[in-house]
């Protein structure tokens, strides 16, 4: 795997973690929660090669 | 501050989202992963003779997903040799059928055949979920149905990515689309170290180097809304043959196949720069796919292979479609016919022009009896055929 790709997982998981403690984070809107696990998905995916 | 006794009711709320997101999550994600690992059984038939892998021709494609199988079906006498190259766009279905007809049933009398049933293999397994696409489709046959896996234009970015902003091509360096880049006919002639894609085209380019290929054919798919559909694409070298073949299949076959220049402007084509950086003669055939049409009515797999669809014959009516359309639509019999016809009339061409390198094949169906028989007749059942003559990508 090319040092970019390695580079744009390594993106893919920072940007999981960040959503995810968000998710935690919030307290107030449901709306907010759902989206973030709604982003969440496609990242999710990505990291673990299935789309 | 949230209150104390609200804690209970978020992280009610919480786990309930978590967990109906995560089996959205796992439904959907695992029809993707299914899709991708779907192994289509490649039944050689008594015709093939030899199978190599395309990453023999480019090492840099070994132990990737653009890697795929190679067949040859050599004649008995020497003569000419053909490449006949599937799945170039792996969403144009009729390509592939084709292919298959010609690997299960040809018997190479003189020259030599040579097959890739899944040239753009990494776009194969790669699907267009925005767009509806369904992940496979079904061909009867004698024996039950053969599946298949439905593909996309492009290679997948699980393979290739991230994608440039802007495709320079190499060699000519004309700015093409970011997409192109995973386009397996905008990646002609590649180079070894290039983009996993361009490698596969490379691979292909040093098969018709190294094995002296005298014809390469290119098979697709257009939209009929595309005025580039139902002909045969050629360029300067390879248009006399290219036209002999139109005028001789409507006169013999009575279907319509019209030719289209190779635009010597616009790079990266298999039928430009294939016949630019080789001694090959490529041609690119195009048959008509309304599935492929933007103003069609659900993407289903009845659209895929009946090619019926409302709107279309409400523009057709309109005089808005280069191709005749009527409430028979654009049957995958029809396609597959129309190409498996057409190949054989350039082999029959070539063969008149160079003597010295005839082709001769047999036991392939033509446009009328693929038509009459339907596809999936000329399938062989991989259950009951010898596991040594069956391959996977």
């Amino acid at each position: 795997m090319p040092l970019i790709m390695i580079i744009y997982y390594g993106i893919c998981v920072y940007l999981i973690a960040f959503l995810f403690w968000n998710f935690i984070k919030e307290k107030k809107s449901v709306n907010d929660m759902l989206l973030y696990l709604l982003v969440l998905i496609p990242l999710i995916l990505r990291v673990l090669r299935v789309k | 501050m949230m209150k104390g006794k609200d804690m209970p009711r978020i992280q009610m709320i919480k786990i309930l989202l978590l967990v109906v997101v995560a089996v959205a999550m796992i439904n959907g994600g695992l029809e993707l992963y299914k899709h991708r690992h779907f192994q289509l059984p490649l039944v050689a038939g008594p015709g093939v003779t030899k199978v190599k892998k395309l990453s023999e021709y480019c090492e840099g494609i070994a132990g990737t997903m653009a890697d795929t199988s190679v067949f040859f079906l050599e004649g008995r006498e020497p003569g000419g040799k053909i490449l006949i190259l599937a799945n170039t766009h792996s969403n144009e279905p009729a390509a592939l059928l084709a292919t298959l007809i010609f690997m299960e049933n040809a018997v190479v009398e003189k020259g030599t055949l040579i097959l890739i049933p899944q040239f753009n293999h990494s776009g194969s397994r790669n699907t267009r979920p925005g767009d509806g696409y369904p992940l496979y489709f079904e061909i009867p046959t004698d024996w039950g149905s053969k599946k298949f896996r439905m593909g996309n234009r492009d290679a997948s970015w699980l393979d290739q990515w991230p994608d440039p902003d802007v495709y320079v091509h190499y060699p000519d360096r004309q700015l093409l689309s970011f997409i192109d880049t995973r386009n397996t006919n905008r990646t002609w002639p590649g180079r070894p170290e290039g983009p996993l894609m361009e490698r596969v085209t490379y691979a292909a380019m040093q098969i018709i180097r190294n094995e002296k290929v005298d014809v390469v054919v290119d098979v697709h798919g257009a939209e009929t809304m595309f005025p580039v559909t139902n002909c045969i694409v050629a360029p300067e070298k390879s248009m006399r043959i290219a036209t002999m073949t139109t005028l001789t299949v409507k006169a013999q076959e009575k279907f319509d196949n019209h030719v289209e220049p190779s635009p010597s402007g616009f790079r990266g084509l298999s039928h430009r720069e294939i016949g630019d950086h080789s001694d090959a003669m490529p041609f690119l055939l195009e048959a008509p796919i309304p599935f492929l049409d933007q103003p069609t009515g659900p993407k289903t797999v009845d659209l895929l292979l009946d090619g019926k669809d409302p709107f279309l014959l409400s523009l057709s009516k309109k005089g808005k479609l280069f191709v005749p359309y009527d409430e028979t639509g654009w049957p995958i019999a029809k396609r597959v016919g129309q190409h498996c016809s057409v190949i054989q009339e350039l082999m029959r061409q070539y063969t008149r022009k160079f003597p010295e390198k005839s082709m001769a094949v047999r036991n392939v169906p033509k446009y009328a009896d693929v038509v009459a028989n339907g596809v999936g007749f000329y399938f062989h059942d991989p259950e009951k055929t010898d596991k040594k003559s069956i391959y996977f990508n």
